[in-house]
């Protein structure tokens, strides 16, 4: 499953992060490693920005950058 | 994005990175995720007022200040936040380039407390870079407010370095940093020069390896020695479920910002009748003075009328609204609001294919165009971050608010209702969202045009709430305000105040020459809904906007207008005397709102793009959309009146 799709509330286990250069080693930075924790906290408006709880912080991504991390 | 080890290159970035330093003299780091209180550990050691705000991406450039500390000197460099020293935006690369080759003789390394795993990673880079790391994990008040307890001494036994927790804004914990950081400096072993570059040259799959183990590792270390109360953790989530909700984000945006001016309009009025009557009964004096030594004319009118004249305008009208508007602005910004609103407005932005965090630079251009064209390097896209200093300037500045604050308090509070103290407010709110929405129009007509492309990434964190430190914001803003504007002031209002004065009296043929000019820019400026005078007063107002409102009243007043100012009452007859209707006043906020930008903003847009072309068009862009509008809406005004 991709994060993207995962419903609000649900915490999930990251797999894989298949998002490419700058954007990948972004992620990385942020914890977005193998096995860490992401609990989806909200969406903003417009659905456009979902609000993640990753390795103790609040980090706002957008749906085009949240479906290149595949989750379990 | 490994780095090149060509020496070339090598030389000439030590050359960058290397500070001058005596006997005696050390040189401290300051490194840290982004938002982590670095610059208040910075402030709290140096003494210096270094901006502090509670959002990533703040201090783009590095900052520096010294410190003395038992007969020893040292020089605290304050670099940009980073997340990581692998990926490397604009102002990540200072941070990185410095910790590689600079000669540094300790890195302190500021954590956040409460969310300390995530600041962790960054802590293992740098210990693999260099062995003279401090670990100081700040915040330490607000870790306790959430119940968050710290085994300092069991995290310094496995990590091996020193391990301070401090909260450098109560001074708590500083006096063990600053012997921490003797210490570590002391210890000068051949080894720790050189520095194990090769770390950062890995292939992306070792370093995503790396990152992995790294975070692994934070977490066994969160597990073992931070204790969290889950249940306090959860006030951020509350708060943000309202603040940034999608029913609720916006509206509460929209109101928060007309609080603050509906503030700042309600306690301007008192100070600012007060500081006119002193200064132009000081005025009145002065003159009579001058008159009694017998004191040339010309002379008298030059200094009195011209210079001190302009000053005094200046200081009575505009320093008010600055010295209430920056520190509530400032209160918003401590407690980590600005990011909310960037991830409120973000679908905005995207749309108009600009990047989300451009709305960080233009908060920071509420305070100075300049600034927020500097801010603009937190945006790592080229093509974004020039789109983004090219619009820069549709936000109103410090210089060019309390314009619009004054006109709408003079001409929006008619009614002798209640209203009168909301409507004003209103309006300026109503100026600033066609400020946003010009930004947004020709970020989008940039991007189908002279910019082409598609929004790039984006990750967007939101800090912590912290309480603001309300003493300080006040004490520094109206400070530093005060002594900025009143320096500033000296410097252009008063040669302006002078020039202007002598063109007012200085006669070629009949009219003086401030008349001729005026009637030779009157048909441009009555077309767009402004008269010759106004057109002059923000020409003259180009090193400066603050002083457009003086130049223009000076103008006025030197052709026979006068009239003594006494409120904000008396503002409105002298201009309604001038001719001025309601769409004058409409129109003169739009073109100050709208118009090119200073002298101060356009060089630094020079040397932020190195491109003519682009500086051309960030003069140009404005000016353009300023005059259009005003021609419309004095089209439309005329039309239906």
């Amino acid at each position: 499953m991709k994060l993207v799709d995962v419903g609000v509330g649900k915490t999930v286990k990251v797999e894989r992060n298949s998002a490419h250069d700058y954007l990948k080693e972004r992620f990385l930075a942020l914890g977005l490693t193998k096995g860490a924790d992401v609990e989806v906290l909200r969406k903003g408006p417009k659905n456009n920005l979902t609000v993640y709880r990753i390795r103790g912080a609040m980090i706002a991504l957008r749906n085009e950058e949240s479906r290149f991390i595949e989750v379990l | 994005m490994g780095l090149t080890t060509q020496s070339l290159r090598l030389e000439s970035l030590r050359d960058i990175y290397e500070i001058e330093k005596g006997d005696k003299q050390y040189v401290i780091a300051l490194a840290g995720n982004p938002n982590t209180g670095k610059s208040t550990v910075f402030n709290y050691l140096t003494g210096l007022a270094q901006h502090t705000g509670n959002w990533p991406g703040k201090t783009v450039a590095s900052a520096r200040g010294q410190f003395k500390y038992k007969n020893n000197e040292y020089i605290m460099v304050d670099l940009p936040g980073s997340y990581s020293l692998f990926t490397a935006s604009k102002d990540e690369e200072v941070t990185r380039d410095f910790l590689c080759y600079g000669n540094f003789d300790a890195v302190v390394v500021v954590a956040d407390a409460t969310c300390l795993e995530r600041n962790l990673n960054l802590v293992f880079q740098i210990s693999k870079l260099t062995k003279k790391v401090i670990l100081c994990i700040n915040l330490i008040d607000e870790a306790k407010k959430k119940n968050i307890t710290i085994d300092r001494q069991g995290l310094q036994n496995e990590l091996n370095i020193p391990v301070v927790l401090t909260a450098a804004r109560s001074g708590q914990g500083m006096n063990e940093l600053k012997k921490a950081i003797e210490n570590v400096s002391f210890k000068q072993t051949e080894s720790d020069e050189l520095k194990n570059l090769s770390y950062l040259q890995y292939e992306s799959e070792t370093r995503e390896k790396i990152t992995e183990q790294n975070y692994n590792y934070a977490n066994e270390l969160k597990q073992k020695y931070v204790k969290e109360d889950i249940n306090k953790l959860n006030r951020d989530k509350k708060i943000d479920d309202i603040v940034t909700s999608k029913k609720f984000g916006i509206p509460i945006m929209l109101a928060l910002l007309g609080l603050i001016f509906w503030i700042t309009i309600q306690g301007a009025n008192m100070p600012s009748q007060i500081l006119a009557e002193l200064l132009f009964g000081l005025q009145y004096k002065l003159n009579e003075i001058f008159i009694g030594l017998g004191v040339n004319d010309f002379l008298r009118g030059i200094v009195i009328d011209g210079m001190y004249g302009t000053l005094a305008w200046v200081v009575s009208v505009m320093l008010p609204p600055m010295a209430i508007f920056f520190p509530l602005f400032t209160l918003f910004e401590d407690l980590g609001y600005l990011p909310r609103v960037a991830f409120n407005l973000d679908h905005l932005f995207k749309k108009a294919g600009a990047h989300g965090k451009m709305c960080l630079s233009m908060c920071m251009g509420f305070g100075c165009n300049a600034a927020g064209v500097i801010g603009c390097r937190i945006i790592d896209s080229p093509r974004e971050r020039l789109i983004a200093i090219i619009t820069n300037n549709l936000v109103p500045c410090n210089g060019r608010f309390p314009l619009i604050i004054v006109l709408s308090a003079a001409f929006f509070a008619f009614t002798g209702s209640f209203l009168d103290s909301i409507i004003p407010a209103l309006s300026i709110t109503l100026i600033v969202l066609v400020g946003v929405s010009a930004t947004l129009a020709v970020s989008y007509l940039l991007t189908k045009t002279l910019l082409k492309g598609v929004p790039s990434t984006f990750t967007l964190e939101l800090p912590p709430y912290r309480a603001p430190q309300v003493g300080r914001i006040i004490y520094t803003s109206i400070i530093d305000r005060t002594v900025f504007v009143l320096l500033r002031a000296a410097a252009v209002a008063a040669p302006a105040g002078a020039v202007t004065w002598l063109l007012a009296n200085i006669y070629v043929g009949e009219l003086s020459i401030l008349i001729h000019a005026a009637n030779f820019l009157e048909p441009l400026g009555r077309a767009i809904g402004l008269d010759g005078f106004i057109l002059i007063a923000f020409i003259a107002g180009f090193p400066a906007n603050e002083i457009v409102m003086p130049v223009l009243l000076m103008a006025y007043m030197s052709t026979g207008a006068l009239t003594d100012y006494e409120s904000i009452d008396s503002l409105r007859q002298i201009l309604m005397s001038c001719g001025w209707t309601v769409l004058t006043a409409i129109n003169v906020m739009l073109f100050s709102l709208l118009h090119w930008p200073c002298s101060t903003t356009l060089l630094t847009i020079k040397k932020e793009t190195g491109s003519l072309k682009w500086t051309f068009a960030a003069f140009i862009i404005p000016t353009g959309i300023a005059f259009l509008v005003c021609f419309v809406t004095a089209s439309v005004y005329r039309l239906i009146w």
